[in-house]
């Protein structure tokens, strides 16, 4: 077998054992938690008749580990189930939910991604001068201040003050892709702003190290001109570490949003996990938790995988 | 300057002038803004509702946990949900009294434990069948029997048995009660086909609206039923209620005109909010309150001379000031307020006294240990910053307050109706003999203060079968006196409902029922 083929096959099979362990912590975590789902979903006007009843109908009364077990079972069959609280089918609801998560973190990948490399290769070819402080001093500060504020002072200024783009980023499918935009331009500013200094540092550092090398000398006395010499020799082999952080932020733009969902009032993954979680909503929340979980390893995994491949030393292993 | 400023008004009531027009005008002749926009709404409330137009509502309180289940509503947007697609038997009016829904009358025995319903006929469900007294029975069926998981089980308790007999529904009562109707108004008890049955989250009932889309923790899209049994409920083509839950995403979806109306202004903001030009901040007196509950069985707190000290320890006004900003009313240790029907306003009001305070804990023998408060900001809005100031005045009578805080996860399973001692919120009753029973009846599930007292108990009964009104008054009176000097509530505070809405918007009511005009705002406001 190939060297590669059987490093991803090994890599997926522990992916999946990760899966498992993670669904079992967070079906143990969320029993753990006070209360239960009939208790949540009644509230201060629960009555102990009700709360039976309640539980009764969710099938709470049955030992925890035969309730794991019965989700295992079918979530190998591909059945999520259905919600405790109100009985919508979990893959469809959740499905348009991951959608949503998904087309935002798309976009502001897209915007954000790119930008942040050519920042950080502007930054080395400037490094030390103006552009260059000034590249880190704006990311910086942006990274620095809590999302949630950069979320509010856009609304107000952009969408409250000068009436552009819309406060709320609601999007719904009878939506064009215009409007859909439209309607998420203040949060895909916000993440892009949140996530971009990490990359571009990254990139800067990354890029700055390999400019030390002999390789790189021997370019300038050919007569590259600067930029060349960075794009062309040094990128390349800064790539590993570079996709590493993509890849983080990547998967934070898909999973850590919450905060901005809120903010912009935006359907995705994030609050819809978190209401989950405050009604003890078990099936909801271990679907969250191991697309969260899912996500999360396999961008890991093309992180590793790009570095690998980028790497002849690592590609044709001895 | 009259002339034209009446002829004016004249052509805003026949709908020649729009809004933005006849501001212009009215400033040009020298009239303020404020007086102007008045004189607008008057005129165009003259002219009466218009129809057409789609409503956006943004509203805290949803989760993507929501049903369209009515037996499970507890928040905001539920509640909402259900007055678009849904109608009770009966609603609670402004003003207090009952107004018929797809009841058309109702009436008690001379005992007060017989009460008939005289349905409306010909009313249609929005799945095209026509409803009947036995969907009517199942529904009440559905929210009482033995399987019940509803929210509306502890009001239907006192229910002997019930039947459907033709255009008639009949409720017979254990024990005589006067209030029956105000029971059955309750936002649980939406008239669903076969009562709900075997789809109780269709979100099918004979409301104005019927539903057309269901994003739980989204959005919910209502369109104009057009089979309504009455024609002028429901002005607009279409009602949208937004979950916003973040409060300062809900005033900028406000400012920016992306929603019409939203409910839960933060009273620190409410002034600011106030000023922008295109909408008004409403502020409702409600009967919901903010209170500190003490368990009377419970050491330290059985004795009754260190609950008279902890209430007297409680500066309500610098409360009201502080936690609500001024939206709200003083608090007199009593559920009961002047917003429900038969409150005595004579009983005097309990003062905040470091004297009465130090005097009552001396007479208690306390030992001194501290008293623990548990506290969270999911009990009531600003519960934490409440209690702190709270131990700051108990502090300056020598009564040592230590406050627990705890998370607003799970606060109502596992603090409240629980600890002996903690903050909570009640959002009030449309009826006294309906806030009593629920938390002050000895038996009751939800007596959270653990008030038992058996002549209260009977005063209770002895007024839900008096008819005459003045007798009951001052039953209630007494009652209302005995929780006061007895019970273990300390009421530092009623707040108001405060909530913006747009301009745009005319036939605003003041209902002091629930919020946003008791979920009527779809069915009596219109466009201008």
């Amino acid at each position: 077998m190939h060297p590669i083929l059987k490093l991803v096959s090994q890599r997926l099979a522990l992916g999946l054992l990760l899966l498992l362990g993670a669904s079992a912590l967070i079906f143990g975590l969320t029993e753990a938690l006070p209360g239960d789902a009939a208790q949540a979903v009644l509230g201060q006007s629960a009555t102990p008749e009700a709360l039976a009843n309640l539980r009764e109908e969710m099938g709470l009364n049955r030992p925890a580990l035969t309730r794991y077990f019965e989700w295992l079972g079918g979530i190998v069959q591909g059945d999520l189930g259905q919600s405790l609280t109100n009985k919508l089918d979990i893959a469809e609801s959740v499905g348009g939910r991951l959608n949503n998560t998904l087309f935002l973190a798309f976009w502001a990948a897209l915007v954000s991604v790119p930008l942040a490399i050519f920042l950080g290769l502007l930054a080395v070819r400037y490094r030390n001068r103006w552009p260059d402080k000034l590249i880190s001093a704006v990311t910086l500060t942006t990274i620095s201040i809590p999302e949630f504020l950069i979320g509010y002072v856009l609304v107000y200024f952009v969408a409250v003050k000068l009436g552009m783009f819309s406060p709320l980023a609601m999007i719904n499918d009878s939506m064009s892709l215009g409007q859909k935009l439209n309607s998420i331009a203040l949060p895909v500013m916000v993440l892009t702003m949140v996530v971009l200094a990490h990359m571009m540092r990254m990139t800067r550092a990354a890029i700055l190290n390999v400019m030390q090398s002999a390789y790189v000398e021997t370019a300038e006395l050919k007569g590259l001109t600067n930029f060349k010499i960075i794009y062309r020799h040094a990128l390349p082999n800064a790539v590993a570490p570079i996709v590493n952080v993509v890849m983080l932020n990547l998967a934070y733009l898909v999973v850590g949003v919450v905060v901005v969902e809120v903010v912009f009032v935006y359907p995705g993954m994030g609050q819809y996990l978190v209401d989950h979680v405050t009604k003890r909503d078990v099936p909801v929340v271990l679907a969250c938790g191991v697309i969260f979980a899912a996500i999360y390893i396999g961008l890991n995994m093309v992180a590793d995988i790009v570095a690998i491949l980028a790497n002849p030393r690592l590609r044709h292993p001895k | 300057m009259n002339e034209q400023l009446t002829h004016m008004t004249k052509q805003v009531t026949a709908g020649k002038l729009t809004r933005r027009e006849f501001m212009g005008k009215a400033a040009a002749l020298g009239v303020s803004a404020a007086m102007a926009s008045t004189m607008f709404a008057d005129a165009a409330r003259a002219a009466g509702p218009k129809k057409g137009g789609d409503l956006k509502l943004g509203l805290q309180g949803g989760e993507s946990t929501n049903s369209l289940d009515p037996a499970t509503y507890a928040s905001s947007v539920p509640f909402a949900n259900g007055k678009q697609f849904g109608d009770t038997l009966v609603e609670v009016a402004p003003d207090g009294s009952i107004e018929p829904r797809v009841a058309e009358s109702v009436e008690g025995s001379a005992d007060a434990k017989v009460w008939t319903f005289k349905l409306r006929q010909g009313v249609e469900f929005h799945n095209g069948k026509t409803m009947t007294s036995e969907d009517v029975l199942k529904t009440m069926e559905r929210h009482s029997n033995e399987d019940s998981k509803s929210g509306a089980l502890g009001i239907m308790k006192g229910i002997e048995s019930m039947k459907a007999d033709g255009e008639y529904f009949q409720v017979t009562l254990t024990e005589a009660n006067a209030d029956l109707p105000y029971l059955l108004a309750d936002y649980h008890l939406i008239i669903q086909p076969d009562g709900g049955m075997d789809n109780p989250g269709a979100g099918i009932g004979t409301g104005p609206y019927q539903l057309e889309v269901d994003e739980p923790g989204v959005r919910h899209v209502f369109k104009k039923f057009a089979n309504h049994w009455n024609s002028d409920f429901g002005n607009f083509d279409s009602v949208e209620v937004v979950v916003i839950n973040d409060a300062t995403a809900r005033t900028a979806a406000l400012q920016s005109g992306q929603v019409h109306a939203i409910n839960r202004v933060e009273p620190k903001v409410a002034d600011l909010l106030g000023r922008a030009p295109n909408l008004t901040v409403h502020s409702t007196a409600g009967r919901g309150h903010y209170v500190f509950i003490m368990h009377c069985d419970t050491a330290p707190f059985d004795n009754n001379e260190l609950r008279l000290a902890l209430k007297y320890a409680i500066n309500r006004q610098e409360l009201v000031d502080k936690v609500l900003r001024g939206y709200g009313s003083i608090g007199n240790d009593m559920p009961i307020n002047a917003a429900y029907p038969l409150f005595d306003g004579s009983i005097p009001q309990r003062e905040f006294s470091i004297e009465k305070a130090a005097e009552h804990y001396k007479k208690s023998g306390h030992d001194g240990s501290p008293i623990i408060l548990r506290v969270a900001d999911g009990a009531f809005p600003g519960a934490v910053d409440a209690a702190a100031l709270f131990q700051q005045t108990a502090a300056q009578a020598g009564i040592p307050l230590e406050i627990k805080r705890e998370p607003n996860d799970g606060y109502w399973s596992e603090v409240w109706n629980v600890q002996p001692f903690c903050a909570s919120y009640w959002g009030g009753r449309p009826v006294q003999d309906q806030m009593y029973a629920t938390a002050y009846l000895s038996t009751a599930d939800w007596n959270d203060t653990r008030f038992k007292v058996a002549s209260f108990d009977e005063m209770l009964f002895q007024a839900r079968a008096e008819l005459d009104n003045d007798k009951r008054k001052n039953i209630y009176s007494q009652m209302g006196q005995m929780v006061r000097d007895e019970g273990g509530l300390i009421c530092p505070m009623f707040n108001d409902f405060v909530e913006g809405v747009s301009n745009q918007l005319e036939g605003w009511e003041t209902d002091p029922t629930q919020e946003l005009m008791n979920g009527q705002m779809s069915r009596k406001m219109w466009f201008a």
